[in-house]
């Protein structure tokens, strides 16, 4: 090329490209059956039982599988749909029976998977086998309800399987109703499995192998996931909805403004702020329903002083500001979970608001009691992956403290970062959120409170009264002794409340906003969505 | 030629060398644990020990080096843990969508900026000038994801003139055929001018935006470039003999002033491509910066290091094509090698 030509063709180029000023909007198709859900992440795997899948994962999973086991619903005051926790019915399993020793399920004849092979007896085994096999998470939620063994699952003929039991334990049935146990199609698995991935994850990552309602038919990852009925689905009543897209919007603001224009029809995870606003626009409907077992808490290390004294933690559970938080960070989205009544009689159900309240002179006199007349130094840390809450929250606990002396330094983690310092348990002073999958009071101790001192535990908290009120329930529980029960149960609650190693503030909410032709919301227990039920008027 | 290619590839290498091991080295030094945070919410210590083999990080530095040495040079970067996909298909589907966006803004701020800094250089103190100062310092000065958001407040939100901001198409069109990934050229090449309006109102908004942010440097170096080459001896000989002043101002001072502004052109592009994540994620534009962004985040090594890799030769490349661009603008340049 010569420097002429290169000159005259770069001139001409400059003048030629007169951008034509094209402002269209999308052509009108139309979008009945079709329904566009926007959020901030997507999904890394469509296997729940894959390395690392992300909690988008699971909602892919859920829709796209069946489970042996699934819960029925009900209708809340409100008119929102909500899980029953104690009442299971069939999903794959048209009926099912319970032993002391084992349950046996019979599976639903015309069911088939989405290529259209039968689902069988060895694709359930199959399934649960590869579950409590594959290790990492599905594997240990597999054996929170006892489920650890591939010999606990026999085969009976072709539609008929039997689960034997190891030990009794009142969280197998509902553990067979949570994600992990998807069943799979055995046969399509294994064409798709090599010597090194036996259990055909690389394939399931990419595929949906399943005989759910939905199958993914489009997976740009990052970007969007489009799922299509299966119109051969026998497992429950046929699905409205013909096609779900379900689009990556990174930006909060843009999600809000796609809602509010009418584009997108369901949004998943807007912050609070503007779920407050759109609410009292009320030109989309808004339904927010607390997490279940959820807790977003103080947490204090009561390894070391100043923290390892139950005044100071006392003095501290007085000198929050809770209200100014519920107002002015969850603009009023959360379930208040303090200041109860002084008279209020301990429940029998977790979670409960606990007594205390801001009360700044009862704080300043307990921490001088304490041997603290002067306050002391720490530093409060959070998690930078919920900064949106998380860091609001500090400054103002920051504010409060001063007030008593207490100064601190704010510590932020970045969210990678997060559960490796929660695993170091060094923390003095953080705020964090437990919740469970599965809904008990004594699930959710054991996690957090008992001297096992799993991850969970970050307080480092150990005490053997709670552990063996604690182990009580448990045992009360699957022994049936309703009695003993509900000692225990109120037991740990009460002393989790004077010893008050973790300060629970609320319980949050899941926020979903939709176009008011929208119905058909149902809140579960993994907080993700249930595509089978939506309706779009 | 050719000989020059060969040479400046060859000096291309310890760079790369040091690309490599230094992108390897940094995300292991980051703080994070990419097993804690990929075994979820609910995962006991064993579950994350357990993830942490299967991933491999349990193992020796110089060992897990040596694997990823051994797969790069099979043209495999390794697996990205926030997409689940292999890193190189990601960036493969990523790149052209960053560089179609950059690419195009870059030519939108080109075709406002050069004609504005040579008519500054000209009309020097006059109005003009003055205008181009301004222009200039607000686009520099805007922050990319404030302008992208009023933009999309005012032509999406309020106006209504431009589509939802979903990323490269809306929801019901689908893509073209992949030639060069860039959808404007290819649904051009596939004659679907529905796809092609579709697409073009969607990348309006965000290059409008680059545009602005990108346009202060390269109207600034036009002007000045501009003005040494019309203070020089031969347009004042030019001038003497009469010369027209178009003649004057294009064909001579213009054509002078054009290599600073070519190396400002290839700096200004490279610098856009990599850091307009705020651009991307403003727009659900699923380009290359956000994903590195987003794996960065998360600890998730093998995007990283494969972006980090990727924009390096890109660099290069970029840069050797701006150095032959010289030699075919600029004789001297040929004459001086």
């Amino acid at each position: 090329m010569h420097r002429r030509q290169f000159l005259q063709s770069t001139s001409a180029a400059a003048i030629g490209a007169t951008a034509p000023a094209v402002f269209t909007s999308a052509s009108a198709q139309s979008r009945s059956e079709t329904l566009l859900i926007v959020s901030e992440s997507g999904p890394n795997n469509l296997d729940v039982m894959g390395v690392g899948t992300n909690v988008p994962g699971y909602e892919a999973s859920w829709n796209c599988y069946d489970r042996l086991l699934t819960h029925e619903m009900k209708t809340l005051p409100d008119g929102s749909q909500y899980y029953e926790r104690d009442k299971i019915k069939g999903e794959l399993a048209e009926e099912f029976t319970i032993e002391p020793t084992s349950a046996t399920f019979k599976l639903r004849k015309n069911a088939t998977f989405h290529d259209g092979a039968p689902v069988t007896a060895k694709d359930v085994k199959w399934s649960l086998d590869r579950a409590v096999t594959v290790g990492g998470f599905p594997t240990f939620q597999m054996s929170a309800g006892s489920l650890t063994k591939p010999e606990q699952f026999v085969i009976i003929d072709d539609y008929t399987i039997r689960i034997d039991f190891v030990r009794k334990d009142k969280l197998t049935i509902p553990d067979l109703a949570v994600i992990v146990p998807a069943i799979m199609n055995s046969e399509l698995c294994k064409k798709n499995a090599t010597a090194s991935d036996p259990w055909a994850l690389e394939f399931a990552k990419q595929n949906t192998a399943g005989g759910g309602a939905y199958k993914v038919t489009r997976w740009t990852p990052g970007t969007e996931v489009v799922f299509d009925r299966n119109d051969t689905w026998v497992c429950g009543p046929m699905p409205k909805i013909k096609r779900i897209i379900w689009r990556i919007v990174p930006s909060a603001g843009n999600r809000r403004a796609l809602l509010e224009r009418g584009d997108a029809d369901i949004s998943f995870d807007l912050p609070n702020k503007d779920f407050a606003e759109i609410k009292g626009e009320g030109k989309l409907s808004v339904i927010s329903t607390p997490y279940t077992n959820g807790i977003q808490y103080i947490g204090m290390n009561v390894t070391r002083p100043p923290f390892n004294n139950p005044k100071v933690r006392q003095a501290i559970a007085c000198a929050i500001p809770y209200q100014k938080i519920m107002d002015a960070v969850l603009f009023g989205l959360a379930k208040p979970m303090f200041g109860a009544p002084p008279d209020k009689a301990t429940e029998v159900a977790w979670p409960q608001p606990h007594k205390f309240n801001t009360d700044m002179a009862k704080a300043k006199a307990l921490l001088t009691e304490a041997g603290y007349p002067d306050g002391f130094e720490t530093t409060i840390s959070f998690d930078l992956g919920f900064a949106g809450v998380n860091e609001p929250l500090c400054v103002l606990l920051q504010e409060s403290l001063a007030q008593i002396g207490v100064k601190t330094t704010i510590n932020k983690v970045p969210g990678a970062n997060w559960r490796t310092e929660l695993n170091k348990k060094e923390m003095p002073l953080f705020t964090n959120i437990f919740s469970g999958w599965l809904n008990y009071p004594e699930y959710f101790f054991y996690w957090c409170y008992h001297g096992s001192n799993s991850v969970f535990n970050t307080s480092s908290y150990q005490s053997k009264p709670m552990d063996a009120f604690i182990e009580g329930a448990r045992d009360a529980a699957a022994a049936g002794d309703q009695v003993a029960y509900d000692k225990d149960v109120k037991a740990f609650v009460d002393l989790a409340f004077t010893d008050i190693p973790r300060i629970p503030l609320y319980q949050p909410f899941i926020n979903i906003a939709m176009q008011k032709n929208i119905s058909g919301y149902q809140y579960w227990f993994h907080r993700r969505l249930d595509y089978r039920a939506f309706v779009k008027a | 030629m050719m000989k020059l290619l060969l040479d400046r590839l060859l000096t291309t290498i310890p760079a790369l060398i040091g690309v490599v091991v230094a992108s390897f080295l940094l995300t292991r030094v980051l703080p994070g644990d990419t097993a804690a945070y990929f075994a979820g919410p609910a995962a006991t210590p064993q579950a994350i020990e357990q993830l942490r083999q299967q991933l491999g990080l349990d193992r020796p530095l110089p060992e897990q080096f040596g694997h990823y040495v051994v797969d790069l040079a099979k043209g495999d970067l390794g697996k990205s843990l926030t997409t689940g996909q292999p890193v190189l298909s990601d960036i493969k589907a990523r790149l052209p969508a960053s560089a179609e966006l950059t690419l195009f803004g870059l030519i939108l701020a080109l075709l406002i900026a050069v004609p504005l800094g040579i008519a500054a250089a000209v009309r020097q103190g006059t109005v003009v000038d003055h205008a181009c100062r301004a222009i200039a310092t607000a686009g520099v000065s805007l922050p990319v994801f404030f302008t992208g958001l009023l933009l999309i407040y005012v032509f999406y939100y309020i106006l209504q003139w431009s589509p939802a901001p979903l990323g490269r198409l809306d929801v019901f069109t689908s893509a073209p055929r992949g030639v060069t990934g860039f959808y404007l050229i290819d649904s051009l090449i596939a004659g679907d001018g529905e796809t092609f309006r579709a697409s073009f109102s969607q990348i309006l908004l965000p290059g409008i935006t680059l545009a602005i942010f990108s346009l202060a440097p390269i109207a600034r170096i036009t002007r000045a470039s501009m003005l040494s080459a019309l203070s020089s001896d031969f347009i004042r000989t030019a001038r003497a003999a009469g010369l027209g002043a178009r003649t004057i101002i294009v064909t001579y001072a213009f054509r002078n002033a054009m290599l600073p502004v070519i190396t400002t052109l290839g700096m200004v592009f490279s610098f856009l491509l990599g850091a307009n994540v705020l651009v991307e994620k403003v727009f659900a534009w699923p380009g290359i910066g956000s994903y590195a962004v987003e794996a960065l985040i998360a600890s998730d090594f093998a995007p990283v290091q494969g972006f980090v890799l990727t924009m390096a030769i890109l660099y290069i490349v970029l840069n050797l094509l701006i150095d032959l661009t010289y030699r075919v603008i600029d004789p001297r340049m040929r004459n001086a090698s």
